[in-house]
């Protein structure tokens, strides 16, 4: 590859040797584990990057498998927040379940009228849209003082998992049954997008990041194709988005900030959007580097700018694509 | 000059365009032109640069909508259908350029369009490999154009030549009733022309295509394996004959090649 253009998706170059699902199902048979050895302080990382692991999977099938680069894509997660703020604080709905569901379907609604505009476009132009959309919905958050509490957010109450109410400390709840809930959550979404991205449906996706002009001569509905994955990805992000929210326990108009879209893109680079399981590794990686960074230097953003940089130098194909280079190599491969 | 028209057809034609004129602005890319391809043909459209063969063909897959005119698929006018529709009614399209799924292996990539045609997209969480209707499909095909061997290889890697056959692969996968090839085998070398060709032909059979329709500037390809000529100049109809007629009236030959063609003698 002469040159690197990090606006596309990495695509790989050769059929996986190790599928990405199995990559993902390891990872989360680690962290089922992980509440028996590791620090209640280890634990409550791992929330955030379950929060983010889901709207990446999303993120992920928009970018790495239809080819669309969202700047705006925090706002699903914002979505996926207020509704449990909301649901929690102002309506008195507790139970879990609810709030995802919810939150899906907000998220899901808001995805589709956007997306009806938005996804008309590509490149560049899909992902300016986006921005502002995203910027729109962050100038609500924080204007409208009354219903969503401006710059102070507003409040996620204690949440009922499968109908019961967990006793004990705020931590107790998220690293314990918290904690296991996500991860199946994780879990579950993690194969129901695997089911996706191995489908015709996500084939024709794969073709429209390819070739979008021939893709329509056999037959391919790019508009449709399109939206339909804007709003899965946007379901993924609202389900997120509200894991993240109960795990702070509040519901921030920086969640759906410009930047916190871009965080997102750098988790995706970060990990490597050509691989099903690379966005999610990059999600933890990228909670835990942050963690570190912050622990050492109030000017962490700089760390992490330098990160990214490094990265698109030197590895356009994220970690997952060096981990395979090197793998391939080992094995005498290309 | 009224058009020579070949044997009239004793069906309905499989297509036809009507009176197609298409305009931009004051520039007429396409004046008055009316052809039919009936069941079994082979129909060469040929003519110098700029005499709008490709816009015809753009006409005919109703990408362009004609100014004026009709342009008729089984007996349904599709003038601006689009490229899926018309898809779905039967007709698909190969391109002059390769154009193809770079990432995608062979497999994939007629993957692509055995899905669509039977109907395997409503339902995100279908296995596409566990299909073996699906998959069987895709090898019929594969067999048919030689690419049986290259099913699991990626697109990109592919020679000039099986990109080509992989771009016409996947416009076979689709079941056409009509196939229209814009210049099948530009940009390939001589021996991989007639290759390209003998497969297509043989694969149009297999698959039971009715009818193809091809631009091309190969005149040894046109006459040796079309049934019909049709010919533009200047975005007019100039002809609509057989080869044999075509190949023996000079002036003919002049005005689509600008020159008798001495590849012939020298072959």
């Amino acid at each position: 590859m002469p040159s690197v253009d990090i606006a596309s998706p990495a695509v790989p170059r050769a059929m996986p040797r190790v599928s990405g699902l199995w990559v993902l199902l390891a990872l989360l048979a680690i962290m089922a584990l992980l509440p028996f050895v590791a620090s209640p302080y280890v634990l409550l990382l791992m929330l955030p990057f379950m929060g983010y692991g889901i709207a990446l999977l999303g993120f992920n099938l928009l970018f790495g498998t239809t080819g669309l680069l969202s700047f705006g894509h925090a706002m699903f997660l914002g979505i996926g927040a207020y509704t449990a703020a909301a649901l929690t604080s102002k309506f008195g709905v507790k139970s879990f379940e609810l709030l995802l569901l919810a939150a899906a379907l907000g998220s899901g609604l808001v995805s589709i009228v956007t997306g009806l505009l938005c996804v008309r476009y590509t490149r560049i132009f899909f992902g300016m849209l986006t921005l502002a959309f995203g910027m729109l919905f962050h100038s609500f958050l924080f204007k409208f003082y009354a219903v969503t509490g401006g710059d102070q957010g507003m409040r996620v109450l204690r949440p009922l998992l499968l109908g019961m109410e967990w006793r004990g400390g705020k931590t107790a709840f998220l690293t314990g049954p918290f904690y296991y809930y996500s991860l199946v959550l994780f879990a579950l979404l993690g194969l129901a997008m695997w089911r996706i991205t191995q489908s015709p449906f996500g084939l024709h996706l794969k073709a429209i990041r390819e070739n979008a002009g021939k893709a329509a001569y056999v037959g391919v509905q790019i508009f449709r194709m399109r939206l339909a994955a804007f709003v899965i990805s946007a379901v993924y992000g609202g389900i997120g988005g509200t894991i993240l929210a109960v795990t702070t326990g509040l519901a921030d108009p920086e969640l759906a900030y410009w930047t916190h879209s871009g965080n997102l893109v750098f988790m995706a680079v970060l990990g490597g959007s050509g691989t099903f399981a690379g966005p999610a590794i990059g999600a933890l990686v990228f909670v835990l580097l942050q963690d570190f960074v912050m622990s050492l230097t109030q000017y962490w953003r700089f760390v992490m700018g330098g990160v990214l940089v490094l990265l698109v130098v030197f590895l356009p194909q994220g970690l997952s694509g060096a981990v395979s280079l090197l793998f391939n190599r080992r094995n005498g491969g290309r | 000059m009224q058009p020579n028209r070949a044997a009239a057809p004793n069906a309905e034609p499989l297509f036809e365009t009507i009176n197609v004129t298409k305009s931009y602005g004051p520039f007429t890319a396409l004046r008055d032109i009316s052809f039919a391809v009936s069941d079994g043909e082979f129909v060469s459209i040929v003519g110098p640069n700029g005499a709008g063969k490709t816009t015809l063909v753009n006409v005919v897959t109703g990408l362009l909508r004609p100014t004026v005119g009709e342009v008729r698929f089984l007996g349904q006018d599709i003038a601006g259908v689009g490229p899926v529709e018309l898809a779905r009614r039967g007709m698909s399209r190969a391109f002059q350029l390769v154009n193809i799924f770079p990432a995608l292996t062979v497999r994939e990539t007629l993957a692509v369009a055995v899905a669509s045609r039977l109907r395997r997209i409503a339902n995100p969480f279908r296995s596409l490999w566990r299909d073996s209707v699906l998959q069987a499909d895709i090898e019929r095909v594969a067999e048919v154009l030689g690419l049986r061997g290259k099913l699991d290889t990626v697109a990109s890697t592919l020679s000039q030549g099986e990109k080509k056959l992989l771009d016409i692969a996947s416009a076979f996968a689709l079941n056409p009733t009509v196939i229209l090839l814009d210049e099948p085998t530009s940009g390939v070398s001589t021996g991989d022309k007639h290759a390209i060709m003998e497969v297509l032909v043989t694969a149009a059979k297999a698959a039971g295509v009715r009818a193809i329709v091809q631009v091309e500037h190969d005149m040894d390809l046109v006459e040796r394996y079309s049934h019909r000529i049709v010919a533009l100049q200047g975005g007019a109809m100039l002809a609509d004959m057989p080869p044999d007629a075509f190949f023996k009236d000079p002036a003919m030959i002049a005005a689509v090649v600008g020159t008798r063609p001495q590849s012939k003698k020298a072959h």
